[in-house]
C-alpha cells in the first residue's frame, strides 16, 4: 500500500484517511467492473464510513472551487474544470455525483492534483464548504425542483446565506437571480455575473423582507428593502463574454443556448479567481462537448437526434431556447428522481413550441397531452422512443426529457455520453 | 407572463403579475371573470393550471372569459365570478391569510354568492384556523372547518367518490400536505376517500354552496374536467355542453388504473 500511495502522492494523509481512500477507490473500481454504475457513490460512501473526515483530508492541499445551483451546475463544473486546466491538473466530479460521497470518490480517484472543481448539490453546500475550504464558490440560481420533496426556494436561499457568511471563500454569483443575490450578499467578497434568469416565478417575493420584487428589463429591486440587482462585473453580450475590464472575449462553445454562454462567463469568472486569463481559457471551453448525454447528438436511421435534459420548470424554459426549429419529442416520467407530482407542467409555458411538429412519449405522456391541449400546442402521442424516431423524416430530431425519461432514451442510444 | 392562451382577453401580461390600482375595475360586464388570488404566495403546485383550464373550457363553448391574477398586496376585486386559491408553503400561507383577512374582499365576494375553488394551503385558509410553522393561525373563517398537523405527511395519489348530489365521476388528484382538516357539523365533504388521505383518511375536501375545497392537485381540474364544468355552470347559472375530452379521459383512465 505504501508504494501505491507514494505513486499517487498521498503520503501526507493520516493512516486512517489513507486506508479509507484506498478502500474507496477499490470499491469504486469493483462497482464499475460489476457494471453497477460509475462507482462514485459506493466508493465515497465506504471511504467516509472508515474516515468521516476523509473529504477534508483529501481536499487539504488543493485549491478548490465549488459550483452549486438548481440548474446548470454539471455543465458549469465541466466548463470551470476546463478553464482551470490552464494552471494544471484538476480533480472534478464530472459524472454528476454531487454529494459528499461523490466528492470523496472523485478526489480519491484523482490522486494528487493542485486543483479541484466540485459540483455540489444545493442542499449540501455548507457541509462541503466546511470540508473543502474552497477558494471560490459559484452560485448559479435557485428555483423550484421536485415539488414533493425539495425545500422551499426562499429557505434554501437562507441556508446558502448562512453558509457563505461564515466562510472565507470568494463568491461568484448570478446578479440576475434575487434569491442568489440575497444569499451571496452576506459574503465577504463577491464577483457578480449577469447570468440571466428566464424563470421568475420563484422570486416575486423578496427573501429578505417579503415585499415584492419589481422588475424592469433586466434590472430588479425590492420594493420594501435594500435588496436590488448588483452591478455585474461579468456579462454576456451576444456571442462574447465581457470581463471586468470591459474586454470582449468571443465565446465558441459546442454547447447550445444563451444559458451555456452564461455558464461559460461564470466559469471564466471563477477561474479568474485562481489567476486564469480568460483568453487562455477560451480554447479549452470550446473542447467541452456533451456531459453524461446532455446535449449529445446521435445519428440513428438517418435522424440526427439531439438530447436536452430538463429537470424542472426553469430547465424546460432553457431547453426551448436551445431547441432548433425541428420536430421535437417531449418525454415525461414521474418516478422518484423526477418527483412524483406532475403539476409543475402548468408552471411551464409550452407556447414556444407552437407551430412546430411536437411528439410526446413517456410514462406520464397523458399529463403532458392535457397540458399541451390547454396550451394550444398540437402534438402526436407515440408509445415509444423508437416509434418517435420512425415517425419523423430523416434530419434533425430534438428530444427534451426529464430525468428518468432522459436516462431511458440514453439507454436506447447505447448510453451515449 | 406569456402568450399562452389566445383566449386570455384581459390585458395579457408580458411579464409578471398585473398591478391594480385602488378602485380599478378592469372587467367587462359580459365575460366570465376568473380571479386567481395571491399567485405570488400560493402557486406551488401548478396552480396556474386550474385557471387556464377553466378559461379554456369556457372559451371553447363560446363563453367570453377574462382571467386576472391578483397579487397578495393588491385589493381583491369584487366582481369576479370564480375565485381561485392555490397551494403554498407555511410562510406564504400565513402571509396570505393576514393579507386576505385585512382586505376582506374575498369574504364579500363569496357572501354575494361567487364561486370558489380552494386547493391545499388555500383550502386550509378558508377555514377558521390552520397550523403554519408550528403555530396556530387564524384562517379566513369563510367555512366552519379547522386544520391541524397530522402524524405523517400525506404524499401520493388521492382518489374518491364525490358526493352523489354533485353527480361527478370518481375524483383523482395528487396530494402533498402535512395537515388534517376537520369539518364543522354543518359541512359536507367533497368526497369519500378510496385511495390516499385527504382530510383525515376517510373524507376529502369540502363542498358548501358554490365553494369547493380540496387537497387534490395535479392540478385537480386537469384530472377532473367535470369538476371544472361544474364550477363554470355554477358561475354562469346554466349547464354547459359536452366538449371533446379525449385526452383528459385518457389521463383519468391511466391515473385511476395506476391506483387499482
Amino acid at each position: 500500500m505504501t508504494t501505491a500511495e507514494q505513486g499517487t502522492g498521498r503520503r501526507g494523509l493520516p493512516l486512517r484517511a489513507r486506508l479509507a481512500s484506498t478502500v474507496s477507490r477499490t470499491a469504486s473500481a469493483l462497482s464499475r467492473a460489476a457494471g453497477r454504475g460509475d462507482g462514485s457513490v459506493i466508493g465515497g460512501w465506504l471511504g467516509l464510513k472508515i474516515d468521516p473526515d476523509l473529504l477534508k483530508h483529501l481536499a487539504a492541499g488543493r485549491q478548490v472551487a465549488l459550483v452549486s445551483g438548481t440548474n446548470g451546475k454539471t455543465t458549469t463544473t465541466r466548463l470551470t474544470a476546463a478553464a482551470m486546466g490552464v494552471l494544471g491538473e484538476v480533480a472534478t466530479n464530472s459524472l454528476g455525483a454531487n454529494m459528499p460521497t461523490g466528492h470523496t470518490s472523485a478526489l480519491a480517484r484523482a490522486g494528487h492534483t493542485p486543483y479541484a472543481v466540485l459540483e455540489v448539490d444545493e442542499h449540501y453546500l455548507k457541509q462541503v464548504i466546511d470540508a473543502t475550504n474552497p477558494v471560490a464558490i459559484a452560485l448559479l440560481n435557485l428555483s423550484r425542483d421536485q415539488l414533493d420533496r425539495a425545500k422551499e426556494v426562499a429557505m434554501m436561499a437562507a441556508l446558502w446565506r448562512d453558509a457563505v457568511r461564515e466562510c472565507d471563500s470568494h463568491i461568484v454569483a448570478n446578479a440576475d437571480d434575487p434569491m442568489v443575490v440575497y444569499a451571496a450578499s452576506a459574503a465577504r467578497s463577491v464577483t457578480w455575473v449577469a447570468s440571466g434568469q428566464r424563470w421568475h416565478d420563484d422570486s416575486w417575493v423578496c427573501p429578505a423582507c417579503g415585499a415584492h420584487i419589481v422588475r424592469s428589463g433586466e434590472d430588479w429591486a425590492c420594493a420594501g428593502c435594500e435588496l436590488r440587482r448588483p452591478v455585474p462585473q461579468w456579462r454576456v453580450e451576444g456571442d462574447a463574454v465581457v470581463d471586468p475590464t470591459g474586454k470582449h472575449h468571443p465565446i465558441v462553445l459546442q454547447l447550445p443556448g444563451r444559458v451555456n454562454r452564461a455558464n461559460a462567463a461564470t466559469a471564466l469568472a471563477v477561474a479568474a479567481q485562481f489567476g486564469v486569463d480568460p483568453a487562455a481559457a477560451l480554447p479549452r471551453l470550446a473542447t467541452v462537448t456533451s456531459i453524461a448525454g446532455r446535449y449529445a447528438t446521435v445519428e440513428r436511421d438517418g435522424r440526427l437526434i439531439r438530447l436536452l435534459l430538463a429537470k424542472n420548470p426553469a430547465g424546460w424554459l432553457e431547453a426551448f431556447d436551445m431547441a432548433e426549429q425541428a420536430p421535437t419529442l417531449l418525454a415525461i416520467n414521474a418516478r422518484d428522481p423526477d418527483g412524483l407530482d406532475t403539476s409543475w407542467l402548468y408552471d411551464v409555458d409550452f407556447s414556444p413550441l407552437q407551430g412546430r411538429r411536437v411528439l410526446i412519449t413517456g410514462e406520464r405522456a397523458m399529463d403532458l397531452a392535457v397540458r399541451l391541449e390547454v396550451n394550444e400546442v398540437e402534438f402526436e402521442y407515440v408509445p415509444t422512443f423508437a416509434k418517435a424516431v420512425a415517425a419523423v423524416p430523416p434530419g434533425r430530431l430534438e428530444v427534451i426529457a426529464n430525468y428518468t425519461a432522459f436516462q431511458d432514451i440514453r439507454a436506447e442510444l447505447n448510453r451515449v455520453n | 407572463m406569456s402568450t399562452e392562451p389566445s383566449y386570455r382577453t384581459a390585458s395579457p401580461r408580458k411579464s409578471g403579475p398585473r398591478h391594480l390600482a385602488e378602485g380599478d375595475d378592469p372587467y367587462s360586464e359580459s365575460a366570465l371573470r376568473i380571479v386567481w388570488l395571491c399567485p405570488d404566495l400560493l402557486s406551488t403546485y401548478g396552480d396556474r393550471g386550474n385557471m387556464l383550464i377553466l378559461a379554456r373550457r369556457a372559451y371553447v363553448r363560446g363563453i367570453p372569459v377574462e382571467t386576472i391574477e391578483v397579487r397578495s398586496d393588491e385589493p381583491v376585486p369584487q366582481q369576479g365570478d370564480i375565485y381561485l386559491l392555490g397551494g403554498g408553503e407555511d410562510g406564504p400561507q400565513a402571509l396570505a391569510a393576514q393579507r386576505l383577512n385585512a382586505n376582506q374582499g374575498l369574504h364579500r365576494a363569496l357572501e354575494r354568492g361567487a364561486t370558489a375553488l380552494a386547493v391545499c394551503a388555500g383550502y386550509q385558509l378558508i377555514g377558521t384556523s390552520f397550523f403554519a410553522k408550528g403555530t396556530k393561525c387564524a384562517g379566513l373563517g369563510i367555512l366552519d372547518l379547522t386544520s391541524d398537523r397530522g402524524p405523517t405527511r400525506a404524499v401520493g395519489e388521492l382518489a374518491g367518490e364525490a358526493d352523489p348530489a354533485l353527480n361527478l365521476p370518481t375524483l383523482t388528484g395528487f396530494e402533498n400536505h402535512g395537515g388534517r382538516t376537520h369539518l364543522g357539523p354543518g359541512l359536507k365533504p367533497l368526497a369519500r376517500v378510496s385511495t390516499g388521505v385527504g382530510n383525515d383518511g376517510t373524507t376529502e375536501g369540502v363542498w358548501h354552496g358554490k365553494i369547493i375545497g380540496t387537497y387534490m392537485h395535479g392540478p385537480v381540474l386537469a384530472r377532473n374536467p367535470a369538476l371544472a364544468d361544474l364550477l363554470i355552470s355554477w358561475a354562469t347559472g346554466s349547464p354547459v355542453a359536452p366538449i371533446d375530452d379525449t385526452w383528459p379521459n385518457r389521463l383519468r383512465a391511466e391515473r385511476l388504473a395506476a391506483i387499482r
